[in-house]
């Protein structure tokens, strides 16, 4: 499986998500945000970090990215695209999947394990995961994730949520939103569901010394569907 | 402008200085170089009143590789990596404008260490408030958390461990220190000392703008009511640029490019050029109408001392001019070759094809004045005696729960939840524990860091606190399995100029330096902050101690939460019932005086050396170093940590219940064995000459003292992670 991960200028968690794809047997380059064509690639990732130090408006200026177009190109015809953190914040900013992310409910940035729900598994990222509840990480100050009536309704509709903000058993409840997301909204789809952006670092989750071993659960899954 | 006395003194200079300042040019400086003159001959680049002092530090061992005298201290951490740290000050600039200065304070010391050549691979900090209920306190805390995240955090490094505290010494002075770890390889560490002559001296990363003028003067004088207006000093971070910065230094250095490299940190343009002549002991040209500037018109007066951040200067090799830019253009940050090396041994600065400057680099280092300073020397304060009738009403349980929701003691949650601690993928042990640990990318090794102060006890005697803030670390990287290998300081304290003041550093250095001596814990790096102090009211003297220290193999890390019903726990070291200067004393007492616990060397050196074997030997669940608050306090935070509860029955003293857990003398841990192994840990603790108490048995979720008095975990919980939060909510 071959995968590209994406580096922009402000990029942070790029080695981190390279590290996690060769850890779990992706063939993994990096590309450099003014390239022009994207490498032959299964599975392409816009990683977590301050792109153009998200002075604009997280994410907007990546999403202009000469790279940004290849990127979009191979999603809308059906390329597995993934946008972790500041890498989801560049996947609103495309359209590629609808909605906004507002900056956190407390306003103020967040480090911390957290629970979400896998909401829908009839996708190459979920299929199979064998729990209904993954203990993932965030790091962010802009997750908030907001549309309209009208948009939510379409997203629920196509069940285009991928995952919600929950308890260890799976309860989604305002209490367990760390940043006032609509819905408990931790990530979601386009309609297709080939792409996915969300807030958790799975890439951070690799190893029983670090913050814990779902992310491990969701790497091996995701190269297993993609074979 | 007419350069004469009154204008030096304006600048911050003594008459006597400017005297001198004439005679070593035999005339009258312009404006320009008079500029200079006071950006390298005030008290926070020239060192006038510390430099005698500082050089009985023992900074030299079998692990250093560099130590001070450089960005930063190297330490060899075996296989060819070695580490590079060092922690500094940026406490008037974040008094004055507490997100902005906190920021830029992470900020240069992340490029002092990358400057070295290392990637950056975690942050620390201490940061020390005035009293809670001060009207500035609050919002203060919320900037400088804020500044301190919003930098780190955008850079993608880690911040790992740190030290939160409130006294009302820090009303009008708040104290961010902030400290940083890189990782590079032992034949890729690069030095400020240029070599060679006709060697292109190459600015590269921001433009130079009109802020942070002066900044390392305001830092060396005290505030006064006319604070607000220096504000203009405080300089502005662009995190964004810094991280630019980092990689395309780091994308050069790859290559054999650079000769020297500098960053301009306090004083700029100023002291980075001259630093790297006055090193490798030439002259260097500078032509000013190169440098990339942000606004029309700067002089250059403004020039040389901008504050401006995110900048370096570089001595290349000749022909590499053109690999180099295409690296900076790639990265979109500034490039341009703005002078070269010369034999003159002076700075000469030209500008529309002017020189307006032409001064001996030796003038400015060597010849920089060094001041032996008046100081006195502290007594040691007589013990105070408990009376029973003072302590027979007080319940354990409450006062326990008090001290667990005591600002200086409290779950800091608030704070490093807002800090990135995991960015990077190797942070093995967060904020909230004895130390922060990362692993060294790719390999088994990990490092452990911490940072600690303790400002009652030097306030109280400055030779014991030194050396007990020395220990304290020694402590803390020991009890995570760490083996400690050298310190970084930073030595915060009111006027030099106060003999009081002045005393206080001088022994609090003779303490550090002892116990680092004997501990073999070397000081590599470091920075002194003076003029602490708000009019005549100078802050408690607070040395800050970053220990470092190596884990072989990252999985022998140890934690402090308890881990395992029917565990036993055992307190490594001797109780003699130290009241005095406790949290105890002072908070519940309310008792301010005496003297603070004596520091044993030995003992502090056996303990931790036979806790290390005893993790060596795999024998230890969890082990915490006994701090504020004494065993209890401790206790309690590593049973709400590993959610267990504990049965504590106190041994058979002469010392009665209150001063057995609450004491604070030094040198003592909290460790947890299983039972099965209690025979063999007390064989190496006797062998080692070690005391040790049997303290308890851990249970499922409730403290008990002497099976009669009892608490639940949860409460314990709920009133030490509670105070911080609902402080800062309301």
């Amino acid at each position: 499986m071959k995968s590209s991960v994406i580096t922009f200028p402000g990029s942070n968690c790029d080695r981190d998500m390279d590290v996690a794809l060769k850890k779990f047997g992706f063939k993994n380059k990096m590309v450099w945000h003014a390239d022009a064509e994207l490498p032959k690639s299964d599975l392409v990732v816009l990683p977590g970090g301050f792109s153009y130090g998200d002075y604009l408006r997280c994410g907007s200026m990546a999403s202009k990215s000469k790279i940004m177009q290849s990127v979009i190109n191979f999603a809308n015809s059906g390329g597995m695209v993934m946008g972790i953190c500041n890498g989801f914040q560049i996947l609103v900013e495309t359209g590629l999947v609808p909605g906004v992310l507002l900056r956190n409910k407390y306003l103020e940035f967040i480090c911390k394990n957290v629970f979400v729900k896998i909401n829908d598994k009839k996708n190459k990222y979920f299929k199979n995961v064998n729990s209904e509840v993954l203990e993932f990480h965030i790091a962010h100050n802009e997750g908030n994730y907001f549309c309209t009536n009208d948009q939510l309704k379409e997203i629920e509709d196509n069940n285009q949520i991928a995952i919600n903000y929950c308890d260890e058993n799976g309860k989604i409840e305002d209490q367990f939103n760390p940043n006032g997301s609509i819905k408990n909204i931790a990530g979601i789809f386009n309609k297709e569901k080939n792409v996915l952006g969300m807030m958790p670092h799975p890439e951070r989750m690799i190893d029983k010394s670090l913050s814990g071993e779902d992310g491990s659960l969701f790497f091996i899954n995701l190269i297993n569907n993609l074979k | 402008m007419i350069v004469n006395e009154q204008v030096a003194i304006d600048h911050g200079l003594k008459k006597d200085e400017y005297a001198k300042i004439c005679e070593l040019l035999k005339r009258t400086p312009n404006i320009t170089e008079l500029g200079i003159f006071s950006a390298m001959w005030n008290e926070h680049c020239s060192y006038k009143s510390s430099r005698l002092h500082l050089k009985k530090l023992p900074t030299k061992g079998k692990k250093v590789i560099q130590g001070p005298g450089e960005n930063a201290g190297v330490i060899d951490i075996e296989d060819n990596d070695a580490i590079v740290f060092k922690i500094e000050s940026h406490n008037h600039p974040s008094f004055i404008e507490p997100y902005q200065g906190a920021a830029t304070g992470v900020g240069g010391i992340m490029r002092d260490v990358f400057t070295m050549g290392a990637r950056p691979i975690a942050n620390l900090n201490s940061i020390h408030f005035g009293s809670p209920q001060h009207k500035k306190t609050k919002n203060l805390l919320r900037g400088v958390v804020h500044g301190i995240g919003g930098y780190g955090n955008c850079m993608g490094v880690p911040t790992i461990a740190g030290q939160t505290s409130f006294d009302s010494s820090y009303n009008g002075n708040i104290l961010v220190n902030a400290m940083t770890l890189g990782l590079v390889k032992k034949d890729k560490i690069f030095y400020s000392k240029a070599a060679g002559l006709n060697k292109p001296v190459i600015y590269v990363g921001s433009k130079t703008g009109r802020d942070g003028i002066h900044g390392a003067s305001m830092a060396s004088a005290s505030f006064d009511e006319k604070i607000e207006e220096k504000k203009p000093t405080v300089q502005v971070g662009d995190p964004f640029t810094e991280k630019l910065l980092l990689e395309a230094c780091l994308e050069l250095m790859a290559g054999d490019s650079i000769i020297a490299i500098q960053d301009m940190g306090a004083a700029g343009l100023t002291s980075s050029s001259i630093e790297m002549a006055s090193k490798g002991n030439l002259g260097i040209e500078i032509n000013l109408n190169k440098v990339p500037c942000r606004e029309a018109k700067m002089t250059p007066y403004e020039i040389m001392l901008s504050e401006s951040q995110e900048r370096m200067l570089i001595v290349l090799e000749n022909g590499k001019e053109d690999h180099a830019k295409k690296i900076f253009d790639k990265w979109n940050l500034d490039f341009a070759v703005i002078g070269k090396t010369t034999k003159s041994k002076k700075i000469e600065l030209y500008f529309d094809e002017e020189k307006v400057a032409d001064i001996p680099v030796n003038t400015l280092v060597e010849n920089s004045p060094m001041y032996d300073r008046k100081w006195k020397k502290a007594k040691l304060p007589k013990k105070n005696r408990i009376k029973k009738e003072d302590i027979k009403h007080l319940k354990i349980i409450d006062v326990l729960k008090k001290i667990l929701a005591n600002p200086n003691v409290c779950s800091k949650e608030w704070i490093w939840q807002q800090y990135d601690h995991t960015v990077m993928g190797d942070t093995i042990q967060k904020p909230g524990g004895d130390a922060g640990v990362v692993r060294v990318h790719g390999t088994d090794k990990a490092v452990a860091a911490s940072v600690d102060s303790s400002a009652v006890y030097c306030w109280a005697h400055p030779l014991t606190g030194g050396k007990q803030v020395v220990c304290e670390s020694f402590r803390n990287l020991i009890s995570v399995g760490a083996k400690p290998i050298a310190i970084t300081n930073c030595l915060n304290f009111g006027s030099p100029e106060n003999e009081e003041n002045m005393g206080e550093f001088v022994e609090c250095v003779q303490g550090i330096g002892e116990a680092s001596e004997y501990l073999k814990f070397p000081v590599v790096s470091g920075n002194v902050s003076f003029y602490n102090q708000t009019k005549e009211q100078g802050i408690k003297p607070t040395p800050a101690i970053g220990g470092v220290g190596l884990i072989k193999h990252y999985k022998n890390m140890i934690t402090m939460d308890f881990k395992e019903v029917d565990n036993l726990v055992l307190v490594i070291g001797k109780t003699e019932g130290h009241i005095d200067q406790s949290l105890f004393a002072r908070n519940i007492l309310d008792e301010k005086n005496g003297p603070p616990p004596e520091v044993n060397l030995f003992n502090e050196k056996n303990n931790g050396e036979t806790l290390l074997k005893l993790i060596d030997n795999k024998l230890i669940k969890s082990s915490h170093d006994v701090s504020l608050g004494g065993i209890i306090t401790a206790v309690a935070k590593m049973c709400i940590k590993g959610n267990k509860g504990i049965n504590i029955k106190k041994p058979k003293y002469l010392i009665n219940e209150i001063e057995y857990l609450f004491a604070e003398d030094q040198g003592r841990y909290i460790i947890e064995i299983n039972n099965k192994d209690f025979k063999k840990v007390a064989d190496i603790l006797n062998k080692n000459a070690v005391h040790f108490d049997e303290l308890g048995k851990i249970n499922e979720n409730e403290l008990y003292i002497n099976d009669k008095t009892k608490v639940t975990i949860d409460e314990l919980s709920t009133s030490n992670k509670s105070w911080l939060t609902n402080y800062m909510s309301k």
